[in-house]
């Protein structure tokens, strides 16, 4: 990511300082070994065996080569992955503009709203509530007979209840819509701390050059906290698919109805259910293979364009 | 004892290799060779220490206020002694989502290289789930290894032991309680609709499943709804099937049960209930007042806890009380209903390698067998216990309850329970139920065809167990 | 930044319009602060009622249950609220802070040094950022039990030293505002690297150590899947078990508004936790030192 550095003179310090680059690595690699790297590796190593539970008997691990994988791709695997990705865009869309927004309104100065520390406060707080908690709260609210549809049809908006746990679009929407409240006061948070994180003195500069709030956010604050944009853009990614608490409460862990909302790690969760040991191993394989490259062309496209940039920006500092 | 402390270490150090090997394998063939170096304890000393792993505090509660061996139960709950000095220790682990069964298969797994007093001696299980450990070499033999004799057990409902009986025909598990439902309907409805409140008399004209779909029809007429929702009818048809739901790796679905459906889907589309599921908030609502539900399908502690508390206008909690008036209190009645049926119960089962054997015995002795004890269980908690002669004498006696306007339900309790038929039970039961459920939910609101739902479950059903093969449907 | 520099002559359309656009900010963030704040409000009205009344559908109007179902969740002595809360807070607080210290640390290595295994190590992070914490959870738990830490709370926190995401996060932002120049001139003022990090390096991240702390924390706080698949004694068990406990209770003692006070009682912690630790968010610290 970062090419070495090419001042001459600062190149023989850089030498002896490697060694404290391993030293600081060195917690992280043994928790990293010992807790993650091990189960990992025995997760892969069992996609290739037919191994499950059966009541109490273990049947297996028997060597099966690829099987679980053609199996896999036989499955509605590719279905669940389609729900997966499409409930993660319509709840990754709004979330991303709107806490772009509210990010952009909290820092503009020239705005200079008032109540700010209680519109940040209060807009994390959804988070703080459990998922199941706040899934048993929107089922009250959503049924048949609860609130949302009784004022709907006091105001006249609807003549019969609209039965939203039982449609297709109705149970998706509330999904993408509970992930939204629930993640919204998280990103913004970051990207607020990303453009906080700008030097002060480039608006200044900005702002006696005449610019306007509008070109001020476009050319200074977007490029520079494309990192954390990229951050945010590739966790959200890996958070949602590996969406699992909020619809898998929400329709009781049915994914229902006919399996619309049914996500890649439900699909997952109802193999480990089974203590089937070798298809989740390849389910997770698969899942992490597509993942990874997901990642990497979005880590790729977003931090090639601007380390030259970046560079630039941090000889300015010196 | 020096060998058998390093011979431990080194098979400690062997798991910890042979874990990280292969991960998630609970290695019982390494721990195999364990134990047989260290002490065995003398057969005849029992531990000082009773490990009881259950779900929730029912049976904690249960065994402490009745269990006569009890000295004292600590603050929190979590143990208590008896008068021999015995510890008895609670293990207590949700259920949510399989919670409880992973982690007692993990400690099961490791039970044999445990040390006697962390051993588990006794857990609990229930019926849907029952044959998994019926079956397994992890429950203890209720006569041959305990010693309970055919006259201890004599009492108890046949249905009770006839789901904890393994394929060899040992007895594994004993339940206190006995659960078998009935039609529970409002008084009022019937004599506005029906012409007559009369238990004996709606009976009548709901005996067959073909009278029950036609007064669901005339309840229609006249503004009302039958059931409901979906699920109400459900277990009443899975109890009545003609076979298990698997022979061999096929499931098979039982035409009972495909009756269910049909029944289901045409009193949705006519419009005889109200589209609900079981437990949702409106289910709950049309027990509540000011419904416009004929009635629903209820077991023994349904109408006593949930149906009670859901029927009054203000509840007991804020100072309301229990008499007619007070909402729909009273206004209720109990009548057997077209087929006969059972939902709930929780078994107790010695675990293999318990070093209580003794204690076990008294405990299932005293909680399921005493006929004097069952008699106060119900009388205190009014549960239903699993006491043929201490239930038919209160049915015989004259009591009476105010909830259903004056009606002795014991007695319909008492009739019904011994006609349950259980023995059609297996050990795939929970995952099934829950997976055809599911799958006709999105047939019944109209988002499937009935091909597509069918085609739903066996994708589930086969994902849920990866051994089973196929599903046979009835022609 | 505040300073009101007015503006001359051609100002008033401008500030017309900036009026407009501040209208639809606070529209905007009152919808918004409505659908935040109105979850907690549910909550403290459902538990302000009866069992029977939350089956029966949700209501907006408080209720009389409110005392009643408090004293119900601390008078039953199988769910020790108390050290439910203190171990909650254990695990949440050890994991925040384990996870944002080592994470820098990490994160600094890779940004400020250049060593043989950089691109790898980065690139290994990154990947396994990619996999789910499920996939591996039951292999975990078997090696925790196997090394006697079966019922403990330190195989809750520990792991997170090792945390991807906080690493990627710190790396991300010292990207985008620690300049390097600062390290170098630590060094030539004869500052040992380990002192570098803790005092130069650790003030300028606090901003994001602030924002990754709270996450960590609220994470941690609301995990439910692991800690239940390791932890048995009750004394030892967090929060998020014992509400499930309650959750499963048999029908004689099923209370749903016990539930919701469980669940209220649950979020007030950890409320006052991030409303603690929000000042650093909100306030603006960031920048002292990085204009230097």
């Amino acid at each position: 990511m970062k090419t070495p550095n090419a001042v001459p003179q600062a190149k023989k310090k850089r030498i002896s300082y490697a060694k404290w680059g391993y030293i600081f690595l060195l917690p992280f690699t043994i928790v990293f070994i010992f807790f993650q790297l091990v189960p990992l590796v025995s997760t892969i190593y069992y996609s290739f065996f037919k191994y499950y539970r059966s009541g109490l008997q273990i049947i297996g691990p028997i060597f099966n080569g690829f099987t679980n994988y053609v199996d896999l791709f036989k499955s509605d695997m590719f279905r669940y992955f389609g729900n997966t990705i499409l409930l993660w865009v319509i709840g990754f869309i709004p979330q991303i503009l709107i806490s772009l927004l509210l990010a952009a309104w909290f820092t503009n100065s020239r705005l200079n709203l008032h109540g700010l520390r209680f519109f940040k406060t209060v807009i994390y707080l959804p988070n703080l509530i459990m998922a199941s908690a706040f899934a048993m709260l929107f089922f009250a609210l959503f049924s048949d007979i609860g609130p949302v549809n009784g004022s709907l049809m006091n105001l006249g908006i609807t003549h019969s209840q609209i039965r939203f746990l039982a449609t297709v679009g109705g149970v998706r929407g509330l999904i993408a819509f509970m992930n939204f409240l629930m993640w919204f006061g998280n990103t913004t948070i970051l990207l607020m701390a990303a453009i906080l994180g700008i030097d002060p003195s480039l608006y200044e500069a900005a702002e006696i050059d005449g610019a306007s709030s509008n070109q001020m956010f476009w050319s200074i604050t977007i490029p520079l906290i494309k990192p954390i944009m990229a951050f945010v853009l590739i966790t959200s990614l890996i958070g949602g698919l590996q969406m699992y608490d909020v619809p898998q409460v929400l329709t009781n862990g049915t994914g229902a109805p006919d399996n619309t909302s049914m996500t890649v790690l439900m699909f997952l969760n109802n193999n480990m259910y089974s203590k089937n040991f070798g298809t989740a191993g390849a389910i997770s394989t698969v899942l992490f293979i597509i993942c990874a490259i997901l990642c990497l062309i979005i880590y790729r496209s977003m931090t090639k364009t601007d380390s030259m940039e970046e560079k630039a920006h941090k000889r300015r500092h010196a | 004892m020096k060998k058998g402390k390093s011979a431990l270490a080194l098979v400690a150090v062997a798991a910890v290799l042979a874990s990280s090997l292969v991960g998630c394998k609970s290695a019982p063939t390494t721990s195999s060779t364990a134990p047989a170096s260290s002490s065995t304890p003398a057969p005849a000393a029992e531990g000082k220490v009773l490990n009881i792993w259950v779900w929730n505090n029912e049976f904690q509660s249960r065994f402490n206020d009745f269990f006569p061996e009890v000295k004292e139960v600590a603050k929190d709950l979590s143990t208590t002694t008896l008068k021999d000095g015995t510890i008895v220790k609670w293990t207590i682990n949700a259920n949510q989502g399989m919670n409880y069964q992973n982690k007692l298969d993990a400690a099961l797994m490791s039970q044999e290289s445990t040390e006697a007093d962390k051993k588990i001696d006794i857990f609990l299980f229930e019926a849907d789930y029952a044959l998994k450990y019926v079956n397994s070499d992890f429950t203890l033999d209720v006569k041959k290894d305990i010693g309970l004799t055919d006259s201890d057990l004599a009492n108890q409902y046949k249905y009770t032991q006839d789901i904890t009986t393994s394929k060899s025909g040992a007895l594994k598990g004993v339940s206190w309680q006995a659960t078998p439902g009935l039609y529970v309907y409002r008084r009022s409805i019937a004599q506005s609709v029906l012409g007559t409140d009369d238990p004996d008399k709606v009976q009548e004209q709901l005996s067959t499943w073909d009278k029950f779909n036609s007064v669901a029809a005339t309840m229609k007429d006249k503004g009302y709804k039958m059931l409901s929702g979906y699920d109400d009818s459900y277990r009443v048809f899975s109890n009545n099937v003609s076979a298990g739901w698997v022979n061999g790796t096929t499931v098979t679905v039982d035409p009972s049960i495909m009756k269910w459906v049909t029944q289901t889907k045409d009193f949705t589309d006519k419009g005889y209930n109200n589209k609900t599921t079981l437990w949702a908030d409106g289910w709950t609502k049309d027990q509540q007042p000011g419904s416009k539900v004929f009635g629903v399908f209820y077991s023994t502690w349904g109408i006593n806890f949930t149906l009670e508390g859901n029927s009054l206008a203000k509840s007991v909690s804020e100072g309301g009380s229990e008499v007619k008036g007070n909402g729909i209190y009273g206004d209720w009645a109990v009548c057997p209903g077209p087929q006969n049926w059972y939902w709930g119960g929780t078994w107790i089962a010695g675990c293999k390698g318990t070093d209580n054997k003794t204690l076990v015995k008294a405990v299932m002795k005293d909680l399921t067998c005493d006929q004097t004890i069952m008699t106060n269980i119900t009388k205190k908690t009014q549960d239903y216990t699993n006491n043929k002669a201490a239930m038919d004498a209160l049915a015989n006696s004259d009591f009476k309850s105010d909830f259903l306007g004056g009606q002795n339900h014991i007695k319909l309790f008492a009739a019904a329970a011994p006609k349950i038929d259980m023995s059609k039970a297996g050990p795939y039961d929970q995952g099934c139920n829950e997976s055809f459920q599911t799958a006709f939910h999105d047939y019944f609101n109209g988002t499937v065809t009935l091909d597509k739902a069918k085609a739903n479950f066996t994708t589930d059903i086969k994902q849920k167990y990866p051994e089973l093969t196929d599903v046979k449907w009835p022609a | 930044m505040s300073n009101n520099t007015e503006m001359p002559a051609e100002a008033v359309k401008s500030t017309h319009r900036l009026k407009m656009a501040r209208l639809g900010c606070y529209i905007v963030l009152a919808i918004l602060c409505f659908l935040c704040l109105f979850f907690f409000y549910m909550l403290i009205m459902n538990s302000s009622r009866s069992n029977f009344q939350i089956q029966g559908g949700f209501s907006f109007i408080f209720g009389h249950s409110f005392l009643i179902n408090f004293r119900d969740l601390i008078n039953d002595g199988s769910i020790p609220v108390v050290s439910g809360i203190i171990n909650s807070l254990i695990v949440s607080a050890m994991s925040a802070l384990l996870a944002v210290y080592f994470s820098s640390l990490t994160a600094f290595a890779i940004y400020a040094y250049d060593f043989r295994l950089k691109k790898f190590a980065f690139s290994l992070i990154l990947l396994i950022m990619v996999m789910p914490t499920q996939v591996s959870a039951l292999g975990f738990v078997q090696q925790m039990r196997a090394i006697g830490l079966g019922d403990s709370l330190i195989p809750l926190f520990l792991p997170a030293i090792a945390s991807p995401v906080v690493i990627f996060f710190m790396k991300q932002y010292m990207d985008s505002t620690l300049p390097i120049d600062i390290i170098e001139a630590a060094r030539i003022d004869g500052c040992n690297e380990f002192r570098t990090f803790n005092t130069i390096v650790m003030p300028i991240m606090k901003p994001a150590v602030a924002v990754q702390a709270i996450f960590s924390f609220v994470g941690a706080w609301n995990n439910f899947f692991v800690p239940a698949l390791l932890l048995d004694s009750a004394n030892k068990k967090t929060l998020p078990i014992l509400v499930m406990q309650l959750r499963s209770a048999d029908y004689l003692k099923f209370d749903m508004g016990k539930i919701y006070m469980f669940i209220m009682i649950a979020i007030i912690p950890i409320v006052i936790v991030y409303l603690l630790l929000s000042k650093y968010i909100v306030g603006g610290v960031t920048l002292g030192s990085v204009k230097g």
